[in-house]
């Protein structure tokens, strides 16, 4: 892949979406001329259309470890956390049960979700995470009440990569019976999910992030727990999801899904060793700190803080290089405020302004990691030469926070 | 893209970038809260800015913005140093995206400050409405907590 200056492209930023696999691209292919049937379609070319969407179900079925009639498709990760929640939040309404738990650096999906159920008179309790980003069991146990109806924790944060005790946290939710849901959009085909060992009642995917196509995902609901729907029509996603179904992107989804989890252990292996290499390599850059747990972290994110630069011009100037990452600065986001992840791990905001992500696809090489790891201090330094908190920082007038 | 070719160019080709050793004049403005801070030094020969110097911590429009404040200002008196608008920076970068107007906010208020400190230091008398507050009309303001 080449860019406008003709610099080879590393691409470092698979948490944000990665490319299609060709097995991917392939099973999508007949499905758009050959076999373009309606599976709603009661002749032939729509049978066969209804056939295969319950063969790709079948697939991802296994995959997570649950019946094909708990898989429901949606149009991503964000559709499925919504819905997830607030069927959970209908649920609970019910019975009187009105209180919500969930983790201060849930995706927005989840906490914008929550937001708006709060307008409607819940109560969310929002648990705090340790400098790691992790949250425990027992935090989740002492925070259930008698009228809690939903414990929302995600299974790997998409920033800093913490990857959280997701087993034991559901295991606190049977327990209590108190329904559980986790985003696992970072984590399905990156490292191994079943909805049976999590015990969960809800989870959300998204085909993008392995290697499958955009605008497709998945939501796992266990068997008899009504879904609240989001989208009113037809009764595709028996009743629960109206919208004819996007066949080519479920067939790539569940291609792409299948690869990713049939090569889990190969590909794990391969980016936790890049992944150290590059956490080694940058860290011997002054006043720099790694984000996120140093072990129980995805294989694939390397997330870092350096003092006295911002992060927007630190991405620009390494995608001069070639090098197309993320930040989780203000500048990035659109508003004011850094990234609310670094934020409640403790980051002051000065220093969550200057945060690098670098999410590693399979498909990296280690040549790309020394590239990187060559790269980033260069620019680093030439941030900091020009930057008046560096400045301060050096002369004494301000004191280093790491 | 996000950014004009221009706004690209001054960020990674930044002009009159740099410290300045015994500068008759420096401003500084911003917050490292907020993800921005730009100091500007000043030479001053009479009333003319003979030299002009930055620093910026900040993302790339905040260092675009610094470097062609201090382009419109190099060479000028001050007092058409003091008329630089944030509009002119802008136009000069042909256009910023709607969430980064605030940087070029910042440079009017960096060079103003600048042109405040010179005064100062050398008894200058001047209409403090000169160097007003800014008036709060960049879209976030205020958003922060």
């Amino acid at each position: 892949m080449l860019n406008n200056q003709e610099t080879p492209v590393i691409y470092v930023d698979n948490s944000a979406t990665t490319r299609m696999s060709q097995t991917a691209v392939a099973a999508m292919l007949p499905y758009m001329d050959k076999l373009y049937g309606n599976p709603s379609s009661l002749h032939s070319v729509g049978q066969q259309a209804a056939e295969c969407l319950a063969e790709a179900r079948a697939t991802i079925a296994g995959l997570l470890d649950c019946t094909p009639a708990e898989i429901y498709f949606t149009s991503g990760g964000s559709e499925s956390d919504n819905q997830a929640i607030l069927s959970a939040a209908a649920i609970g309404e019910r019975k009187g049960k009105k209180h919500i738990i969930s983790t201060a650096i849930e995706h927005h999906a989840v906490l914008h979700t929550l937001k708006k159920l709060q307008k409607r008179g819940f109560e969310v309790t929002l648990l705090d995470v340790s400098a790691e980003g992790m949250v425990t069991a027992g935090q989740v146990a002492d925070a259930i009440r008698p009228d809690t109806c939903l414990v929302s924790v995600m299974f790997a944060n998409n920033e800093i990569g913490t990857v959280q005790p997701i087993a034991e946290i559901g295991a606190v939710c049977k327990e209590k019976g108190v329904l559980f849901h986790t985003d696992a959009v970072q984590a399905v085909g990156h490292v191994p999910v079943s909805v049976k060992a999590a015990q969960a009642d809800f989870l959300a995917l998204s085909a993008h992030k392995f290697h499958g196509p955009k605008g497709i995902g998945v939501l796992y609901a266990r068997k008899g727990l009504p879904l609240v729907n989001l989208i009113e029509g037809g009764a595709q996603e028996r009743g629960k999801r109206a919208g004819t179904e996007n066949i080519p992107a479920i067939m790539g989804m569940a291609a792409a899904m299948k690869e990713a989890c049939e090569n889990l252990e190969a590909n794990m292996a391969k980016m936790q060793a890049l992944r150290d290499r590059l956490i080694e390599g940058l860290s011997v850059i002054p006043h720099s700190t790694l984000n996120g747990h140093p072990e129980k972290r995805l294989p694939n994110n390397v997330h870092f803080c350096f003092e006295g630069i911002e992060g927007e011009s630190l991405l620009l100037l390494l995608d001069d290089k070639g090098i197309c990452a993320s930040s989780g600065s203000a500048c990035t986001s659109g508003s004011l405020d850094p990234s609310h992840v670094l934020l409640a791990i403790g980051r002051p905001h000065e220093v969550a302004h200057g945060s690098l992500r670098l999410s590693l696809s399979e498909e990296n090489t280690p040549e790309e990691i020394e590239y990187i790891i060559k790269a980033v201090p260069e620019v680093v330094n030439y941030l900091r030469q020009i930057s008046p908190i560096w400045h301060d920082l050096q002369e004494g007038k301000k004191d280093h926070v790491i | 893209m996000l950014y004009s070719e221009k706004v690209m160019d001054h960020f990674k080709n930044p002009r009159n970038l740099g410290t300045m050793d015994n500068p008759d004049a420096v401003g500084e403005v911003g917050n490292a809260k907020c993800g921005d801070i730009m100091r500007i030094y000043l030479k001053i020969d009479g009333d003319i800015i003979s030299d002009v110097k930055f620093i910026t911590f900040g993302c790339g429009s905040a260092i675009a913005a610094s470097s062609m404040a201090t382009e419109m200002i190099k060479g000028k008196p001050i007092s058409e140093a003091l008329q630089l608008s944030n509009k002119a920076v802008v136009e000069a970068l042909d256009g910023l995206p709607a969430h980064k107007v605030h940087c070029s906010v910042l440079a009017e208020e960096a060079v103003k400050a600048a042109v405040k400190d010179y005064y100062d230091k050398n008894g200058i008398s001047y209409d403090a409405a000169q160097f007003a507050e800014c008036e709060g009309g960049c879209a976030h303001c205020g958003d922060h907590e």
